[in-house]
């Protein structure tokens, strides 16, 4: 894979806007590829976290915020306890999420952010998770209806699914916590 | 000794053993739980993922709570444990964010003095594996491979609790109640967990390799510390084993579980029945 990337492509302002919501210093990568050689899905991946890096480095927007790399990361922090330069590949990822979120970002993997809108509103509803509305709007949102459908006996055979909505964690308090949070991330941006 | 208790979603629903078994498991070491009051779910990877300030403050909530009593926070969800100890520490040292966390949580304020521990090394380092030597029913000739998952010990704690890339905790604990450690690679790599539901194939990929491994090193079992990989390795392993074509019948059991059998406890107290792939092999040979 090439890629001519001209002068008045290379976006600093988002490389500037990474390095501030993760909080360390992207110059510091030097490519040397520990983090992919550790990430257990890179293997899934259209660009390796090392060419994320990358990526970030010389300010390419676009080809980062729409990868699908950045949903399909699992969050192991496999890649930042092994960076030799501390550069956080992990928190790195985070960042480039928040971002393509809030932008509203299209990739190729456009379940994960579903999911995790939909378990956050969940969240947001009921204080706690409710599995069966979480996997239920799930299944509907993302088109595959019966997904998982002959985990559902299973579960509940060994009473490790709950049929009705969880209580507690001060819902009426999350609610404004979840609109203040916004308004926070605005601010500090 | 008594610690602030805070179980997180799933030890109320798809964990509920391993709730039940570190209750057990408490009890008869003296250790005093106590669950706070009116906690809210911690949003996992769903919250870090896309919304930096919800995911704080849906930790400090529950971090304010548990300060309330003046105890040390017991943790037994990897997740919920890497959500609330990172933010602890975060907020600990960072005034001016721990006070605009704060206005975010309206009736209460989190002062930043919350310690918050996992039930592993609250055993280890509080309790001491020398209380622990007098062991009713030791796991003698039991092989076990303990399996730590992603972030019980990544990212490093401060000061760190074990090592992130060889941890020895549980070893060292299954070891003392008597069991045979059988060593391989995977310990610490990823189960997929956090793709189980949007990657299914990725997950199982992931979760298919550690079975083979631990089965190749002849394996009675997998002891794991986190609900996600339970639920992985155990819930979803008649998938893994439809994906590779092969019989695994890998018995998943929670740290807790095994350390519960060893004191004595009767194993209808320790939530075996729960278990998706049978442990009665493992039963049989104690």
């Amino acid at each position: 894979m090439g890629w001519l990337l001209p002068n008045t492509e290379v976006d600093l302002e988002f490389r500037r806007q990474v390095e501030a919501l993760s909080g360390h210093n992207i110059a510091d990568c030097y490519q040397c590829g520990k983090c992919t050689a550790g990430c257990p899905v890179a293997f899934a991946m259209d660009y390796p976290p090392n060419q994320i890096m990358r990526g970030v480095q010389l300010g390419m927007r676009d080809a980062v915020l729409s990868s699908g790399t950045i949903w399909l990361c699992a969050s192991c922090e496999t890649c930042s306890t092994r960076c030799p330069q501390d550069v956080d590949p992990a928190g790195v990822m985070d960042a480039l999420r928040q971002i393509a979120y809030a932008e509203g970002i299209k990739s190729p993997e456009q379940a994960v952010p579903l999911f995790h809108r939909i378990f956050l509103g969940s969240v947001r509803q009921f204080g706690r998770v409710y599995e069966l509305a979480l996997v239920g709007f799930y299944n509907v949102f993302s088109g595959h209806y019966l997904k998982d459908v002959t985990m559902a006996p299973k579960m509940l055979l060994k009473g490790k699914l709950n049929l009705l909505p969880p209580k507690g964690g001060d819902v009426g308090g999350l609610k404004k916590m979840f609109d203040a949070a916004r308004e926070l991330e605005a601010e500090r941006e | 000794m008594r610690y602030a208790y805070y179980p997180g979603c799933s030890l109320h629903a798809s964990a509920k053993e391993y709730d039940i078994s570190l209750r057990a498991v408490s009890e008869r070491l003296g250790i005093e739980l106590i669950e706070i009051d009116d906690w809210n779910c911690c949003g996992t990877v769903h919250a870090t993922s896309i919304d930096r300030m919800l995911a704080l403050g849906l930790a400090a909530r529950n971090l304010s709570i548990a300060e309330a009593s003046g105890l040390s926070l017991a943790i037994p969800c990897s997740g919920c444990y890497k959500n609330l100890r990172t933010a602890a520490e975060m907020l600990s040292e960072d005034a001016s964010l721990r006070a605009r966390i704060n206005a975010g949580l309206e009736t209460r304020s989190y002062q930043g003095s919350t310690t918050v521990k996992h039930p592993l090394y609250i055993i280890l380092e509080d309790v001491g594996l020398d209380s622990i030597s007098d062991l009713p029913r030791p796991l003698q000739g039991l092989k076990v491979a303990p399996y730590y998952g992603c972030v019980l010990t990544r990212p490093a704690a401060v000061p760190p609790v074990d090592d992130p890339e060889d941890p020895q905790g549980l070893d060292r604990l299954l070891e003392a109640l008597g069991a045979e450690v059988v060593p391989y690679p995977a310990k610490t790599k990823c189960c997929g967990g956090a793709v189980l539901l949007s990657h299914q194939d990725v997950a199982l990929d992931l979760t298919g390799e550690l079975l083979k491994q631990a089965r190749r090193a002849e394996a009675d079992c997998v002891v794991v510390v986190c609900p996600m990989c339970q639920l992985a390795l155990d819930g979803y392993q008649s998938k893994v084993e439809r994906r590779l074509g092969e019989r695994i019948d890998m018995p998943i059991l929670y740290f807790t579980q095994l350390m519960g059998l060893a004191l004595g406890i009767d194993e209808r107290r320790l939530g075996f029945g729960r278990l998706v792939v049978s442990p009665a092999k493992v039963l049989a040979r104690l």
